[in-house]
């Protein structure tokens, strides 16, 4: 095998609750210092312990970081799972197994073209270790340590990450690194290290950070001035709120007093959530709730109160495979229609769909910026693998001059200035209607209501007067489009195809169209950011002959919304459509595009050997 | 009352408040519930109570869910702020209201249907979270709207008006309170205004949750007989097992005691709540007694009303929470975001 530097995936095979999610973790990390691109994706089970579950870490000097298909190394630590787990191995690739006990001989035939290396370290832990808890824990951080070796990982980046790790707890800290020794000399002493393909230290990071989307996310909320927040536990948004409380923690007690200048309530379900949400924003507080789609699902309801009565709300859905209970702990976007109508009548929202943490941190604020602007409900919509996924993005920043857009509110000096405030009267060029918040001015008071009213705020059963409020609120949304984010569009000279994607697609597509333009097969590419859509989204429609849109959910969900709410014909519009539950892959791309296109390709073939079967064994 | 057009101009001799406002001042829009709905005569209790305790009326926040009852927020205190939501969903809203600001008098209008069906879990929720509100139930049995169906407050035995029999044990807003730490729980009287004026007037000044259950017979799908919540049965099983007094915080408390003792409950407001009358080994402050007192009464067929329970030390929920002292809707954004510098300072962890 050639020598190949920083460029190769692994991926490493657990059992669920045994603490390998630290060792995972910690070698991403060291690689990040190593100042590498890098991506780690955890594939896990929902459940707490027993079950297997999988991580995938890509290395990739030239920053292509989604999803790898072809494993060069399989960390092989569940032995449940090696028939499985044997059969993802790229030919000439590694795998790695605990040679405590022999490997099958059964298993070794499967794959004849993959090289075995062995290391007991069940053994080693075993007589290193005297606690039974302690033994399984340091397995991992031995394997870590074998890893070290073979990948030259730099072993000072990795022993200083532990010192900093267990800085406060010395005997931890000591275990730890006797560990990884463990794995570490087994390694040098028994292979050639370090393997054909392995890391050396490249300066790609500097300005980066590792940051999962939930924490980002919570990050941007507390930067936007929320200061209520309800939610009920669901995975995999859970993360977004622990984030949050932990910075308000840290952030937002007064300084005088120490008292908390915000609320966090974990309600009752998620109608209360939503409902919580609407209260607070009515009140004129920054309010949000994070959940996933079944989460959406329950407050359908009263989306449509906040939509109808014209009341900010931000709503974060890291969403996860539906329907119904679905796959929890795995990744969709499948909500992208539930959310853009969510509830009863004729309903549409604002939705912005940002493709990694760094966007998911920029989002937040625009989130608020836009429900309170408009005075509806807004949606962010992440996804599990950006949400609870680590990410290599770059630094967040914050323009100190931020003010937030608090929308037409009338103050007391304002009331004072009109004859006399009616709620949905005197819109502006934007179809919006000032609005008064409770407990600022006698003269602001009005009567919120769920059910048909007039523009003065009255009840209505008039069909004229109904129609006059819904036909606004049309307006409205759509004057949206021009205050969300503007797509991502990459053009390339002389496209044949535009293809077009959303949300944590980004990076798969992106180095997809590379490969394929390296081959002659040249595309416009387009990552919409935001519902409704702008301008730049039906432009770059009509300017192609037909386009691909590649998302991950079983129904082409954006490519319906494209075709009803943009002048785009239904057959220009191809899908491309991974929704397994697995991050989506460039390899899905190219294989998606060349076999629509009907190209015989046998490079895709080289590209990805085994990636087709691997991933169709890993779904099925 | 507010179920009829006034003029609007008022008489010279009507008195005023503390405010300078007037009675007329805490009305509200014309009712369109039908003549002799219980619901009107709790409406009327309401603007007394506000007008007597001279509430600001654009400081008051009136919400609801959706039911007969829960149109009544439009028929008082009209400079009132005013939200009718979703079915069942007035607790929650009404929660995220006062996290938001505590400076508002809150105060939800809920039906038995609103409250103990599709809502019963906000509510039980936005008990235990001691929201400070003042939450008045107008519990009438029975589904007005969509024409007579029984409502899980309906009692065992009680007759619809087509003459069919409930087989199902009903839900005690007043038990179940008490058995989830509720620290104001009252139950009182459509048509006793004597009885429900101080209550009411009690419940805005208790610092957490006041559960106020009113029996108010429909008199359109359940004032028959046969019937457990009409007027009729109401007044003849009706055990008033307190009365109470509300003195405001300045004010001297001059009523004569009466022999049955009596007990004073201080508000954290600085006012007073004087139970004048009580029976022998009642506590309203210890709820076991409480319960017990009910149990034994209620068994008996009698409908117990008065201002029964009350715990004013139990924090609220922003007392558990320790918000910060100005309502957060006006805490100014440059506390609330922590700066770039921050920004770039915490990244330091994600390296």
């Amino acid at each position: 095998m050639r020598t190949r530097v920083n460029d190769f995936a692994i991926k490493l095979a657990n059992v669920n609750g045994t603490g390998s999610a630290s060792a995972n973790g910690l070698l991403m990390q060291a690689i990040f210092r190593m100042g590498i691109p890098v991506s780690g994706k955890n594939l896990f089970p929902s459940n707490i312990q027993g079950l297997p579950t999988w991580y995938e870490i890509r290395v990739n000097h030239k920053g292509y970081t989604a999803r790898a298909l072809d494993y060069d190394l399989m960390v092989a630590m569940n032995s449940q799972t090696y028939g499985k787990d044997i059969r993802e191995v790229r030919e000439g690739g590694y795998l790695l197994y605990d040679s405590t006990w022999p490997l099958d001989p059964a298993l070794m035939q499967v794959r004849d073209d993959v090289n075995f290396l062995g290391v007991p370290f069940a053994q080693l832990c075993n007589e290193s270790f005297r606690e039974p808890r302690e033994r399984i824990l340091m397995k991992n951080i031995a394997y870590a340590g074998t890893l070290v070796a073979i990948l030259n990982v730099d072993i000072d980046v990795v022993t200083a990450l532990l010192d900093q790790k267990y800085a406060a707890k010395k005997a931890l800290r000591e275990s730890n690194h006797r560990a990884l020794r463990l794995g570490y000399d087994y390694a040098k002493d028994h292979f050639e290290c370090p393997l054909p393909f392995h890391l050396e230290t490249m300066d790609a990071n500097s300005d980066k950070i590792l940051i999962d989307g939930n924490t980002a996310t919570a990050l941007g909320c507390v930067y936007a001035g929320a200061t209520v927040a309800a939610w009920y536990p669901i995975t995999p948004s859970t993360g977004a709120l622990d984030a949050f409380k932990m910075f308000c923690e840290e952030y937002r007690h007064d300084k005088e007093t120490g008292k908390k200048n915000y609320m966090i309530i974990q309600a009752e379900d998620e109608l209360a959530a939503i409902g919580m949400v609407i209260g607070a924003s009515w009140m004129g507080a920054r309010a949000f709730t994070s959940t996933a789609g079944p989460g959406i699902s329950l407050m359908n309801e009263l989306l449509g109160l906040a939509y109808y009565a014209e009341i900010p709300a931000v709503v974060i859905d890291v969403q996860r495979v539906g329907p119904s209970t679905g796959m929890p702990t795995r990744t969709q976007q499948g909500d992208v229609m539930e959310c853009a109508y969510a509830s009863h009548g004729d309903t549409k929202h604002i939705c912005l769909y940002p493709a990694n943490p760094n966007e998911a941190f920029h989002f937040a604020p625009k989130a608020f910026d836009l429900a309170e602007r408009f005075q509806t409900p807004v949606f962010l919509l992440t996804d599990l693998d950006i949400g609870m996924n680590d990410w290599v993005v770059p630094r967040l920043t914050w323009d100190d001059s931020y003010q937030p857009d608090r929308g037409r509110v009338l103050n007391a000096e304002d009331l004072a200035k009109i004859p006399k405030f009616q709620r949905f009267t005197n819109e502006d060029e934007n179809y919006i209607a000032a609005r008064t918040l409770p407990g600022v001015d006698p003269k602001g008071s009005f009567f919120t209501r769920g059910s048909g009213h007039n523009k003065y705020g009255g009840y209505t059963e008039t069909p004229d007067e109904y129609r006059e409020v819904m036909d606004r609120l049309l307006l409205k949304h759509k004057a949206a489009a021009k205050f969300a984010p503007e797509p991502v569009i990459i053009r390339r000279p002389d496209p044949q195809f535009g293809v077009i994607t959303l949300g944590g697609c980004d990076l798969a597509v992106r180095e997809a169209l590379d490969l394929l333009a390296e081959r002659g097969v040249v595309a416009d590419f387009m990552r919409v950011r935001a519902f409704p859509f702008h301008d730049d989204v039906e432009a770059f429609l009509a300017e192609h002959d037909f386009c691909f849109v590649v998302e991950q959910n079983r129904d082409a969900q954006l490519r319906s919304l494209l075709t009803l709410e943009t002048g785009v014909a239904k057959e220009k519009l191809r899908s491309i459509l991974k929704y397994g539950g697995f991050p989506l892959s460039a390899t899905h791309v190219i294989n998606g595009i060349l076999g629509s296109l009907g190209v015989p390709d046998p490079q895709a073939q080289e590209l990805a050997p085994t990636a087709a079967g691997a991933e169709q064994q890993m779904e099925e | 009352m507010p179920s009829i057009n006034k003029p609007i101009a008022t008489h010279p001799s009507l008195q005023k408040n503390e405010l300078g406002l007037t009675i007329r001042d805490y009305e509200g829009g014309m009712s369109t519930l039908c003549a002799g709905c219980g619901h009107d005569s709790i409406t009327a209790a309401i603007v007394r109570a506000l007008w007597e305790l001279s509430i600001t009326p654009h400081m008051v926040a009136k919400l609801s869910g959706i039911g007969c009852s829960s149109k009544t927020p439009a028929y008082f205190v009209n400079g009132a702020h005013g939200f009718n939501s979703a079915h069942g969903r007035m607790p929650p809203i009404a929660t995220g209201a006062n996290a938001a600001n505590h400076d508002l008098i809150y105060v939800g209008i809920s039906g038995d249907g609103d409250s103990l069906s599709i809502g019963l879990g906000h509510m039980c929720h936005a008990i235990r979270r001691n929201v400070r509100m003042v939450y008045v139930i107008e519990n009438n049995g029975v589904y007005g709207l969509t024409k007579g169906q029984f409502s899980a407050s309906a009692d065992v035995g009680s007759k619809s008006k087509k003459g069919e029999a409930n087989n199902m044990a009903p839900i005690d807003p007043v038990m179940l309170g008490l058995s989830i730490g509720a620290t104001f729980v009252a139950r009182s009287f459509s048509g006793d205004k004597e009885q429900l004026v101080p209550i009411l007037k009690a419940a805005v000044a208790h610092r957490g949750f006041a559960i106020v259950d009113v029996i108010s017979p429909c008199v359109t799908f359940n004032d028959h007989s046969g019937s457990t919540k009409s007027y009729l049965y109401t007044r003849q099983h009706e055990l008033k097992a307190t009365e109470t007094d509300f003195v405001a915080p300045a004010s001297e408390i001059l009523a004569h005691i009466g022999q049955n003792g009596a007990v004073n409950v201080a508000m954290h407001d600085g006012s007073v709540i004087r139970f004048k009358g009580v029976p022998r080994d009642y506590d309203p402050t210890n709820r076991e007694k409480v319960v017990a007192y009910l149990e034994e009464h209620q068994g008996n067929g009698e409908v117990v009303t008065g201002l029964l329970y009350v715990d004013e030390k139990a924090p609220n929920i922003h007392e558990m929470n320790d918000t910060c002292d100005v309502p957060l809707t006006r805490v100014p954004f440059e506390k609330l975001c922590p700066g770039a510098e921050t920004l770039a300072r915490l990244q330091e962890d994600y390296r």
